[in-house]
C-alpha cells in the first residue's frame, strides 16, 4: 500500500494479535479508498430508496421513482407506435389495391414490409424470398392462391391449412397410392404429368393412358389442360414451376401420397401471443406483391 | 477489548469458526431467498398454465439431452427489440412447470420462448433434418435421426412423477394414464379425449408431428416446440407494469 516501508515499532501499531510470534501491522487504509467506500455506503442506501428494494410482507418496496422493466418496454413500444401511429392508420385505412398507387404509403409499406418479411416469413421462403422445396418461391409469377394483393393479403392473415384459423385456405389433394389408384395408373398419370410441362416422360408408352386417368381423376382441380384453379389451391403443371420437384420420382411420390403443406396464421385474432398487426400484414402482402410476381 | 478476546475463542477453533460462519451465512440467504416465498409479485398467477402432457414432457428431456439450451434460449427480455421479434415478454408463471428452467444464456439460434405456432410440423421436421436447407445461413447441426429414433413412454410415468415431487400438479390420474396419454398425443386416430380432457381441450394439439408412423423423438421434440409460449392468452391478459 504505502510506499515507503514502516519499521515494526516505528510509527505503525499493530493490531494485538500474535500467532506464534508473529504480529500483524494495524496500518490506516488510504484516505481515497475509505471515502470511496463510504461514498459506497450512501450511494447503496440512497439506490435501495429510488429503485424496488426491501423486500415487504407483500411486495417489496417500489422505489421512489418508479422505475419498472415493464413500464420501460411498455413505454419504448408506446414511443414507438406514437411515432408509426398516422402512418400505420393511413395503410390500414386505405383500400388494399390502392395502397400500391399511393407512392407514400408504398414507400413505407415496402420497408416495413421487407422488415416483416425478414422476422417472420424468411424462416420457410427464404430470407430472398425465393422459397425452398415445400415453401413456394415468391418471387415468380406462379401462385397457388392468387398473386394480387388481396389474394396475398388474405393468405397471409388466415394462412394454409392450419387448425388455428377456420378461415384459413384448405384443400386437400387425395393420396392416390390410398387404393384410389392402382400402380400401373399412377405410373402413367406421372408420365402424362411431364409431358404437360414440356419434359419427356420416363416412358412414352404410358403417356396416352396417362391422358385418361388426368381427366378422370385430376381435371376436376388441376383443370383439363393441367393449368390448376387457385380457387383450390391447384398448381398449374403446364409450367416448370415445381413445389416439390418436377422430376419423375418425385412426382410420383406427389400422386401416391399427396403433399399438404402448412402456413400458419398471422392475424391477430388468429394466432397466439403478438404476432402480426393488421398493418404489418398489410405492408408485408404490399412487400411481396413488388418482389416480382405480382398482379 | 472484550468482544475480540471472544473473538480469540473462534479463531482458535476451526469447528466452531466453520459453524459460526455458516450461521452467517445462512442470514445472508434467508435475507436473499426467503422473501420470494411470500412476495405476492414474484410469480404473477396467469391464466392457462398446464403441466406439460407426457409427449411434450418427453419432447422437453430430449431438448435437454440434445442440448438444445446451448444454442437457443427461452427468455424474452422485456426490451422493445426482443418483443417485436419474438412476442410478448416472457412470464415468470411461464416457466413455473419447468425443472429445470431453459431460459438459457447464450443465443446462436433464435429464442424459443414463442416458437409454438410459428411453423408447420413439416417445416420442423425439415429443419431437424437438415436446417440448411431451409435456412440456408444456419449453423445449426442436423438432427434427422430424432426421426428413427422410436420411443414408447415406457417410463414417461416416472418422469411426471418425479416433476410432481418438485411441485408440478400432476393428478393421480394423470400419472396412471401417463403411457396411453403419450401415445394418444401422436395418433389423431386414437382417442384422445381422456388426455384432452385432463391437460386442456384448448391448449392440446394431438397430431401425427413427424408425418410418420409411429412416434419417434422427433414427434415428442415437434409437439413440445409446437406447444412452447402458447399457453398464455395474451389477447385477455394485461401484465402489471409494476412488476
Amino acid at each position: 500500500m504505502s510506499k515507503k516501508p514502516v519499521q515494526k515499532g516505528n510509527e505503525v501499531e499493530t493490531t494485538g494479535h500474535s500467532w506464534d510470534g508473529i504480529e500483524e501491522y494495524n496500518n490506516p487504509l488510504p484516505k481515497w479508498w475509505v471515502y470511496i467506500f463510504y461514498a459506497c455506503i450512501v450511494w447503496a442506501i440512497g439506490y435501495s430508496v429510488a429503485y424496488p428494494a426491501w423486500p415487504g410482507l407483500k411486495e417489496a418496496t417500489p422505489g421512489l421513482i418508479g422505475f419498472s422493466t415493464r413500464g420501460n418496454v411498455a413505454a419504448d413500444i408506446a414511443e414507438q407506435q406514437e411515432k408509426l401511429g398516422p402512418i400505420n392508420a393511413k395503410l390500414e385505412a386505405a383500400e388494399l389495391t390502392a395502397i400500391t398507387s399511393n407512392p407514400e404509403l408504398n414507400a413505407y409499406a415496402v420497408s416495413a414490409g421487407a422488415a416483416v418479411f425478414k422476422t417472420w416469413c424468411a424462416q420457410c421462403h427464404g430470407s430472398g424470398a425465393a422459397g425452398a422445396v415445400g415453401y413456394p418461391n415468391l418471387l415468380d409469377n406462379d401462385w397457388l392462391w392468387g398473386g394480387d394483393v388481396e389474394a396475398i393479403h388474405a393468405t397471409v392473415s388466415h394462412g394454409i391449412r392450419n387448425e388455428d384459423d377456420d378461415d384459413a385456405r384448405f384443400s386437400d389433394m387425395p393420396a392416390f397410392g390410398d387404393d384410389y389408384l392402382e400402380a400401373e395408373e399412377i405410373d402413367s398419370v406421372v408420365n402424362y404429368v411431364m409431358t404437360l410441362s414440356g419434359q419427356a416422360p420416363n416412358d412414352a408408352a404410358l403417356v396416352e393412358a396417362g391422358a385418361e386417368v388426368f381427366e378422370a381423376e385430376c381435371s376436376a382441380c388441376h383443370a383439363e389442360d393441367g393449368t390448376g384453379d387457385r380457387a383450390q389451391g391447384a398448381p398449374n403443371l403446364t409450367d416448370a414451376i415445381w413445389l416439390y420437384g418436377g422430376d419423375y420420382a418425385t412426382i410420383k411420390e406427389t400422386v401416391t401420397f399427396s403433399r399438404s403443406g402448412v402456413m400458419p396464421p398471422w392475424s391477430a385474432e388468429a394466432s397466439e401471443a403478438g404476432r402480426l398487426t393488421e398493418a404489418q400484414i398489410r405492408a408485408v402482402a404490399v412487400y411481396v406483391h413488388q418482389l416480382g410476381g405480382g398482379e | 477489548m472484550a468482544i475480540l478476546d471472544k473473538h480469540k475463542i473462534l479463531e482458535t477453533n476451526a469447528t466452531l469458526l466453520l459453524i459460526f460462519s455458516f450461521l452467517v451465512v445462512t442470514v445472508g440467504g434467508i435475507v436473499q431467498i426467503a422473501p420470494l416465498f411470500w412476495l405476492e409479485n414474484t410469480i404473477e398467477e396467469v391464466e392457462g398454465m398446464r403441466p406439460y402432457t407426457p409427449l411434450e414432457m418427453a419432447g422437453r428431456n430430449i431438448y435437454i439431452r440434445e442440448g438444445c439450451y446451448v444454442c437457443h434460449s427461452q427468455m424474452i427480455r422485456p426490451m422493445r427489440d426482443e418483443v417485436e421479434r419474438y412476442g410478448h415478454y416472457s412470464l415468470a408463471a411461464e416457466s413455473m412447470y419447468d425443472h429445470p428452467f431453459q431460459w438459457g444464456s447464450k443465443r446462436t439460434g433464435p429464442d424459443l420462448a414463442r416458437v409454438g405456432g410459428r411453423y408447420s410440423d413439416e417445416w420442423h421436421v425439415d429443419h431437424l433434418r437438415d436446417p440448411q436447407s431451409v435456412v440456408p445461413e444456419s449453423v445449426m447441426p442436423k438432427y434427422g435421426f430424432l426421426e428413427n429414433r422410436m420411443i414408447d413412454g415406457k417410463y414417461i410415468a416416472d418422469i411426471l412423477k418425479t416433476n410432481r415431487l418438485v411441485g408440478v400438479p400432476y393428478t393421480d390420474e394423470m400419472l396412471e394414464n401417463a403411457q396411453a396419454d403419450f401415445a394418444a398425443q401422436a395418433d389423431p386416430d386414437s382417442d384422445y379425449d381422456g388426455l384432452l380432457e385432463r391437460y386442456g381441450e384448448e391448449s392440446v394439439t394431438v397430431r401425427n408431428f413427424d408425418a410418420q408412423p409411429g412416434i419417434s423423438e422427433a414427434d415428442a421434440l415437434i409437439a413440445y416446440l409446437q406447444m412452447l409460449g402458447t399457453l398464455v392468452d395474451f389477447s385477455t391478459f394485461t401484465p402489471d407494469a409494476s412488476r
